[in-house]
């Protein structure tokens, strides 16, 4: 078998300095807490060699006094001669403080460092997010949904571990580690010497450890993976299975790599079945050859009991700072790995972006929506300004309730998604503003790609795409599509309610839509009686992508929220998904108010969008190879007749008996 | 039990090391021999030697059986879950499965495995140790245990709430994971709206509370471990006090002294050990719960009403007598009957959701069909035994299935026995052999995710020579030739009847070309036959087939056009 390796999987170096320099720009804004922890952590770890310091110092000065060993001058003066009130002295101006300050400093700086590991984790997240937000679409034909979706979740989650529990965690088990070598020398250097012997032991066997656990971890890692993998396709493809007799063999397969898994287990138990057993012994030894080495110098009174019990004591503090230095190597090569990947994600350029001298357009400004109040259907759709307004597109009065459409060219344009093989070429046509301009042609003419262009999801790459004469790349992308209403061919809903799906969020710029409005759209595409049947109306939520709407409501929402807001322009991509007669019925006439007067480009899959277009755009095979009306097509015979028969004509016979 | 064994040898061992320091502090104290410190230092070494090979001992045991246990389930569950029929999967979300197989399986085998061993590494050594405690002095043993039930609380306590936090955080996470999805799918309604800035403000909401639930949860998870700390700080200033009062008075030595120190460490880990394993079984309980779920589901397509013996050799007849079915109370199929004579090809046409693949796929009974409304080679169906059934079938789905296997595991998946040469006489037949042929790796090619991604076509294909490598008396192409080309479907059918002598095959297609051939096609609408016939006979009925066939004639054209 292949090993299974995905891009996520991979691990490099555990330390890359470029990356590291660059993560640690990602501390600038919180460096006080930073700082502040790191000085927390510094006296954490001298405090760490304390309480068997007193140990010492009380069996030294009170208990066993007979060796009379040295005490410093400056606990020699404060503690009391009598041992009752000196051992009480130790216990409280001491140890108490000593301990409630380290559990202070912990608790303090592990809160503070966690802390700016979230803060830096919101910081990422908002920065990828965005970034993404601006990303053209190329980009996301080139990357899986589910990939970019990693980067901003999982990958962001493991800079979390970095910060929180790695930077200045390693400087923590440093500096604990120093302190008590410190004051093991201090107190007793030749002693002190002879205990770190097991030192380099414990290193070695905290190694070797490392990286049997680390191996086998990634067997698991590895086994885990397939055992998914293979749970995933053999569950999704069950009924395969059970036709081909499989079922047996499928699993003697699936035993095969569990038993990896249990075996990739087993070792890692054995690793750490070896490890605890090891360590404790190797601490054991550190107290014998304290006590042995202690027996032998003691004779000379250099060795106190005091100092061999505190030595006791140091001896098993050592292991927990080595254990954790080591499991910081895993945190840093993680990291690595993420930082790497969300890094390639930040550095993709933003291709398609807003001039840097843009070109504006002649001010537009909504009209107010006709109310329920009005009475009138359709009367939000009136074109001002046909003829002599065509170039320019002016709006003529805003204030009296007047939509004025645009003016669309499409001029010589021709494009290829691999910059190769062109979907489109030379295709020529303009949209007057007012018209209805409905494209059609055979799956594969470029019909989709038309509207990918026109709202500059790709650029042209050859030719130009106007819009009331201004070329599109001359305008901001903000200014250029909130001309347009889009409706896509799947109808695509966001999580929130019914009112929200057809509101979308306050686009910066633009008048918020209100509740009157939304629901007046809701009225104009038929989708009204509907959404009041709802047990919440227009708060009825919305979950997955509203799983529990029927394909034709959904269309019904996705036309309302592109009314709601009043569109120069209309962009419609019809659905091909056969609808149930009734609910077709409501979207044909609500495509049809939503039509009358209005500047629209159509991908039309339905005879009676194209019937009442006021002109046809024939596509086949990137070129547009008919222009006119449904009629003079017609009489033409020729492409648009044989579509005609293959995809329209039988809507005639149906909707002719259903009418 | 012999892990118990080990377990209860390996602690109790332990617990004898403190009493050698002891005396080996009072021999230090007293000026002792060298010859008797190294003894101790001796025999403390021997019996850590002895502990630590019971401790691997132990966990080697214990921890394995988890293991294995674990194996054991995930193998059972995976053996029952094939047996499940296709009404269970359309039922339950693979997602929900997956995450019972995972995530579930991991928390009944810390139940079995960390749960067991620590709940009796603890009672073992809490209840040696505090024993010997006890021996040494009774007074200072009760005065040092104070703060350490308060351990044991924080740690249950604190452990539920950083537990329940952390699903609160995990619940926020896969919503906000969710919001990701949905906002990166809809790219193109969210530029065209101008929605990128409300949709960043709605993240960044959900970014915001992220980090104020993280916060709950850092608060008690920075918290909890300081404060044991403090708490086991607190055990041993009481030692140093009252131990060292109690020296002071003679009742006990410094070396008492000392192993006291040693043996409250010893208790640390049974203390946090004890809060944590209640928090454990409690959950590997409720996973075990839902494990059960799984198993309680009954396989409800077996071979119950079978009869081992019913026929030796599957001709190919099949008889649909007046069925009728019905899914979830929805009628899918009404009064079909059908009878297709061995050898016999039909073809089945008709819209989406006329119920088309329903009829097949009752002949493998992936769904039963009612008692007696489905005869092979006039035999009831579930008379006859599954696999001898499915045996004789050669199916082909409308989904094509592969699996992330090489091309010849995949042709050769339900014919494990048959050769290279027979893998390229069934290819050659489904026509994909020379494009095999021409990959760098031939047959051994990886699909999938993992290898080669094939066309639709050639998926297709590839499906077609897995059902054709069994030689079945059946053949059932469940609208197996869509995505390839009228030409090279025009050679598949072709080489199929040259082959097919004596094979019943059943064609689903939207195309005429495919069916044209057949000796009967039937057309079905809303789960019922409106039209059958030949060819030339459906022709003349001016029906759903003469117009699909009127609609192909162009569709040609449109293809010829430059």
């Amino acid at each position: 078998m292949a090993e299974a390796f995905h891009e996520e999987e991979v691990l490099g170096k555990a330390y890359d300095s470029r990356l590291m320099r660059r993560l640690l720009t990602y501390l600038r804004p919180y460096w006080r807490v930073v700082v502040l922890a790191l000085i927390a952590i510094f006296f954490y770890g001298l405090l760490q060699a304390v309480p068997p310091y007193l140990m010492k110092v009380e069996v030294d000065r009170y208990l066993d006094p007979t060796h009379h060993a040295q005490i410093p001058k400056f606990l020699a003066g404060f503690l009391s001669p009598n041992p009752m009130v000196g051992i009480m002295q130790i216990a409280l101006a001491l140890f108490l403080p000593s301990a409630v300050l380290t559990f202070l400093l912990e608790f303090g700086q592990d809160f503070a460092m966690q802390f700016v590991g979230q803060k830096v984790m919101y910081d990422l997240r908002k920065q990828i997010f965005g970034h993404l937000q601006r990303l053209e679409l190329s980009f996301y034909d080139r990357n899986p949904v589910g990939r970019l979706v990693t980067r901003v979740t999982t990958d962001v989650d493991v800079m979390n571990d970095l910060f929180a529990s790695g930077v200045v965690a390693i400087f923590g088990d440093i500096f604990t580690l120093l302190s008590i070598v410190a004051i093991m020398l201090k107190v007793n250097w030749a002693l002190a010497l002879l205990t770190f012997s097991v030192l380099p032991v414990i290193v070695l066997v905290t190694m070797w450890f490392r990286k049997a656990v680390r191996e086998s971890y990634r067997r698991i890692r590895v086994a885990i993976a397939r055992i998914n993998a293979y749970l995933q396709e053999h569950l999704s493809g069950v009924a395969v299975l059970q036709l081909f007799n499989h079922e047996d063999r499928s699993y003697r397969e699936f035993e095969a790599i569990n038993r990896v898994h249990m075996e990739a287990y087993k070792d890692s138990i054995l690793a750490y079945g070896l490890f605890f057993p090891a360590v404790e012994f190797l601490g054991v030894a550190a107290v014998a050859i304290i006590l042995y080495y202690g027996g032998l110098r003691s004779l000379g009174g250099a060795v106190t009991v005091g100092t061999a019990i505190a030595f006791i004591q140091y001896s098993q503090r050592f292991f927990r700072p080595i254990q954790d230095l080591s499991d910081k190597y895993n945190i840093l090569q993680a990291a690595m790995a993420s930082a790497e990947r969300i890094f390639k994600l930040l550095d993709a350029p933003v291709t398609i972006a807003d001039p840097e001298k843009p070109q504006t357009l002649p001010r537009y400004e909504a009209p107010a929506l006709a109310t329920a109040a009005a009475g009138v259907a359709s009367d939000d759709g009136r074109l001002a300004g046909d003829g002599h307004a065509a170039g320019n597109g002016h709006a003529q009065g805003h204030g009296d309730g007047v939509l004025t459409g645009a003016r669309i060219e499409f001029r010589q344009v021709g494009f290829a998604y691999d910059g190769v093989h062109r979907v489109v070429e030379d295709v020529n046509f303009t949209i007057e503003p007012g018209e209805t301009v409905a494209v059609v042609g055979h799956t594969g003419a470029g019909k989709t790609t038309l509207t990918s262009l026109l709202l500059r999801y790709y650029e042209v790459q050859q030719g130009a795409i106007l819009l009331d004469g201004i070329d599109i790349r001359q305008l901001r992308l903000a200014d250029l599509r909130r001309n347009f209403g889009l409706v896509l061919q799947d109808s695509f809903l966001f999580s929130g309610t019914i009112a929200s799906n057809v509101r979308l969020g306050l686009t910066p710029g633009m008048k918020p839509i209100s509740d009157d409005e939304v629901r007046e759209a809701a009225r104009q595409v038929n989708a009204l009686p509907f959404i009041e049947n709802l047990p919440a109306a227009f708060d009825e939520p919305v979950k997955e992508r509203g799983v529990t709407l029927s394909v034709g409501q959904k269309q019904l929402l996705c036309f309302a929220r592109a009314l709601a807001y009043h569109p120069r322009v209309l962009i419609l991509d019809e659905a091909t998904s056969s609808i149930d007669p009734q609910t077709e019925y409501l979207i044909r006439e609500a495509l049809r108010r939503m039509l009358e007067n209005r500047t629209a480009l159509v991908i039309a899959h339905r005879l009676s969008t194209i019937q009442n277009a006021s002109k046809i755009v024939v596509m086949h095979k990137g070129r547009v190879r008919e222009i006119g009306t449904h009629q003079e097509l017609l009489d033409r015979r020729g492409l648009y007749f044989k579509l005609y028969q293959l995809q329209y004509k039988d809507q005639e016979i149906k909707t002719g008996s259903r009418e | 039990m012999a892990g118990f064994l080990t377990l209860a040898i390996s602690q109790l061992v332990g617990v004898i090391v403190p009493l050698i320091i002891k005396a080996g502090i009072d021999g230090l104290s007293r000026s002792a021999p060298v010859r008797t410190l190294l003894f101790y230092a001796g025999l403390m070494l021997g019996v850590a030697l002895v502990k630590a090979v019971f401790q691997f001992w132990m966990r080697w045991i214990l921890i394995g059986i988890s293991r294995d246990i674990e194996y054991d389930l995930r193998n059972d569950l995976f053996a029952h879950l094939e047996k499940l029929s296709q009404r269970y999967y359309n039922e339950t979300r693979t997602g929900d499965l997956m995450s019972k197989l995972t995530n579930d399986l991991s928390a009944v085998r810390n139940l079995v495995g960390p749960g067991i061993m620590y709940s009796a590494s603890t009672i073992v050594v809490g209840v040696a140790t505090i024993a010997l405690m006890v021996h040494l002095d009774w007074q200072l043993t009760l005065l040092a245990l104070i703060p350490l039930p308060v351990v044991s609380v924080l740690v249950k306590i604190f452990g539920q709430k950083i537990h329940d936090r952390f699903e609160r955080i995990q619940a926020l996470y896969s919503e906000l994971t969710e919001r990701v999805r949905e906002n990166l799918s809809g790219v193109r309604v969210v530029r065209a709206f101008c929605q990128e800035e409300p949709e960043m403000a709605l993240f960044d909401g959900m970014n915001c509370e992220m980090v104020r639930r993280n916060k709950g949860l850092i608060w008690i998870s920075s918290f909890l471990w300081p404060v044991l700390a403090l708490m086991f700080s607190i055990a041993f200033m009481l030692i140093l006090v009252f131990g060292g009062r109690h020296v002071l008075a003679g009742r006990i030595t410094v070396g008492t002294l000392a192993a006291f120190n040693v043996y409250l460490m010893y208790l640390i880990w049974p203390m946090i050990a004890l809060g944590w394993v209640t928090n454990l079984v409690q959950r590997g309980l409720a996973s075990l719960g839902r494990l059960w779920q799984i198993f309680a589901a009954q396989p409800d397509i077996d071979d119950r009403a079978a009869a081992p013996d019913v026929i030796t050799s599957i001709r190919g007849e099949i008889e649909f007598r007046n069925l009728t079915f019905a899914y979830n109370g929805r009628p899918v199929l009404k009064n079909i009957s059908l009878h297709i004579p061995a050898g016999r090809t039909v073809a089945i046409v008709g819209e989406t959701g006329a119920g088309k693949s329903t009829l097949v796929g009752l002949i493998p009974r992936l769904w039963d069909a009612p008692e007696g409304s489905l005869l092979i080679d006039g035999v009831p169906v579930r008379r006859i035994p599954l696999a001898q059934l499915r045996h004789s079938i050669g199916f082909v789905p409308q989904e094509t299935f592969l699996f992330s296997e090489s091309i010849l595991e995949n042709v050769k998946f339900g014919a494990p026995e048959a050769t290279l040469s027979e893998a390229e006489r069934a290819t050659a037949i489904a026509n994909i052999l020379p494009e095999i042929l021409s990959f760098p790796k031939g047959f051994e090619t990886m699909v999938g995710e993992r290898g080669l991604t094939l066309s639709g076509g050639q998926k297709q294909r590839t499906a077609i020579a897995r059902a054709l490598i069994r030689d079945p008396r059946i053949l059932i192409l469940d609208d197996a030739l869509s995505s390839v080309d009228t030409g090279t479907e025009e050679k598949i059918l072709q080489e199929l009847s040259g082959v097919a002598a004596g094979r019943t095959t059943l064609l689903i297609s939207h195309r005429v070309s495919t069916v044209q051939n057949a000796d009967e096609i039937v057309v079905l609408r809303d789960g019922e036959i409106v039209e059958r016939g030949t060819h030339g006979e459906l022709l003349a009925n001016e029906g759903y087939y003469a117009e699909l066939y009127r609609r192909q004639l162009i569709e040609e054209e449109l293809e010829m056009e430059a």
